[in-house]
């Protein structure tokens, strides 16, 4: 359905948004403690293959039960000092938010999405980049029939968190050139 | 060409040029278009930041993930973060502002309790940042970080003093004007929007690779707040108004208004 309203354009997000939107906790997705917790991690690179070490990443998901509605609290709030509680420990909220290193590194921790929507929405912001990016960090290869499943092996590979080790998956994201992530749109 | 050699006269010739394709284009009946390409190259950190394959459309997936999205509560956000000017034990140098608006879906629909964020540079032109190298003072009293929920009505509102312009290295001579950075969730994750709202009437308009890189004058012109002398309060502060409209699909949910 056409929107009636024309909507507000996008603009970079610029070099200096450091002291406004991470927050502390904001890649500890999963409970604290949680046994079933996995890290996904990797580096966001340009078309030089160089690191981008001003990027933004949100990552959003299902809870492991399924649920999409989501739950308050991922940058909850000392009332005191007005600085950072980090979680509760016990909600998952299903947001995630952290900025990359020096060395263009991310990592959230998070619980393995449900079979259902089995991957994180992954949305990478950046000076440079007019206008952010949506991926998906699949944590199954097997990618349900839709855009995605035709697309070329090698293309289709890049939207694969590639399990590591036990509880460690990878997922780099290469925003131009050689094996560029695949970008989705939405209408 | 370096970035020192590079003058605004061929930063604003090429700016030029590609609005005159984007008008050709849209003359000849294509839409125009509401967001900047990424391959805006005025713009000289894009030129390896934009993907060169076409993005997957995923549309009509109605389980899709990205139609839902975060959602925040009383929990996120504390009563002084929607005042810039009361974060600290002094208050900050410049002119204080408020900006008010209302955060809508394309519908027209008010976004309630969703997350606003904001971030800018002090009255002087320089953010509280330490890679920021502008020989501007930084404000012992001004971080230049706000939060809020919307309301009811998908109201936000701020107090904040009104950035300076400051310069950049794009090129030689780059400033970029007075703008404040905003960060917004609808009720879907393709709704997310990070943008910046310029002030009106700003003579750097022209010159700026950043506001240029959306071609199509009109959608410019909703990135300008709007002076709006019924918020100024006399003795106090000048008001504007901004209003916002998340664009992207949400899932298909009873609206609430509609139940009275």
């Amino acid at each position: 359905m056409p929107g009636v309203l024309p909507p507000t354009p996008s603009q970079t997000v610029g070099p200096f948004y450091g002291y406004a939107l991470p927050f502390t906790g904001g890649g500890d997705i999963a409970p604290a403690g949680h046994p079933d917790t996995v890290t996904v991690h990797g580096y966001v690179r340009d078309g030089n293959g160089d690191p981008i070490p001003d990027a933004v990443i949100e990552t959003w998901q299902a809870a492991p039960d399924g649920s999409l509605a989501g739950l308050p609290g991922s940058l909850r709030r000392d009332p005191v000092t007005g600085g950072f509680l980090g979680r509760n420990g016990v909600d998952f909220t299903g947001f995630g938010r952290v900025a990359t290193d020096a060395d263009g590194y991310w990592a959230v921790r998070t619980l393995t999405p449900p079979d259902a929507t089995p991957y994180l929405s992954v949305c990478v912001f950046a000076r440079g980049l007019m206008h952010h990016l949506y991926t998906r960090a699949y944590f199954t290869d097997d990618i349900p029939a839709g855009p995605l499943a035709e697309l070329p092996a090698a293309r289709r590979a890049t939207l694969l968190a590639v399990p590591e080790s036990d509880g460690l998956r990878r997922f780099d994201i290469r925003v131009q050139g050689e094996r560029e992530t695949v970008f989705l749109d939405f209408r | 060409m370096s970035s020192a050699e590079l003058t605004q006269d061929h930063i604003s010739a090429e700016i030029a040029e590609r609005h005159e394709a984007v008008a050709k284009a849209v003359a000849e009946g294509a839409r125009a278009p509401h967001h900047p390409p990424r391959d805006f190259t005025p713009y000289r950190s894009s030129i390896l930041r934009h993907p060169q394959q076409p993005l997957i459309a995923v549309d009509g997936d109605p389980e899709a993930a990205e139609l839902h999205g975060p959602v925040f509560g009383v929990t996120d956000v504390t009563d002084l973060d929607a005042d810039l000017t009361r974060q600290h034990a002094g208050e900050p140098l410049g002119e204080r502002i408020t900006v008010t608006g209302r955060v809508l879906d394309r519908h027209g629909r008010p976004v309630r309790g969703q997350l606003v964020e904001l971030w800018q540079a002090n009255a002087s032109g320089r953010y509280a940042h330490q890679r920021d190298q502008h020989p501007a003072p930084l404000d012992p009293n001004f971080t230049g970080v706000g939060r809020c929920l919307t309301d009811d009505q998908g109201q936000y509102s701020f107090t904040t003093v009104k950035p300076g312009a400051y310069p950049w290295r794009n090129h030689l001579n780059a400033w970029r004007p007075a703008h404040i950075h905003f960060s917004l969730f609808g009720t879907a994750f393709t709704q997310r929007l990070v943008t910046q709202m310029y002030f009106p009437g700003d003579p750097l308009f022209p010159y700026d690779p950043i506001l240029q890189s959306v071609t199509d004058q009109a959608a410019r012109d909703r990135l300008v707040a709007a002076y709006d002398h019924s918020l100024s309060r006399p003795e106090w502060s000048l008001g504007y108004r901004w209003d916002i409209v998340l664009d992207g699909p949400a899932a298909t949910l009873p609206d609430p208004e509609e139940n009275h």
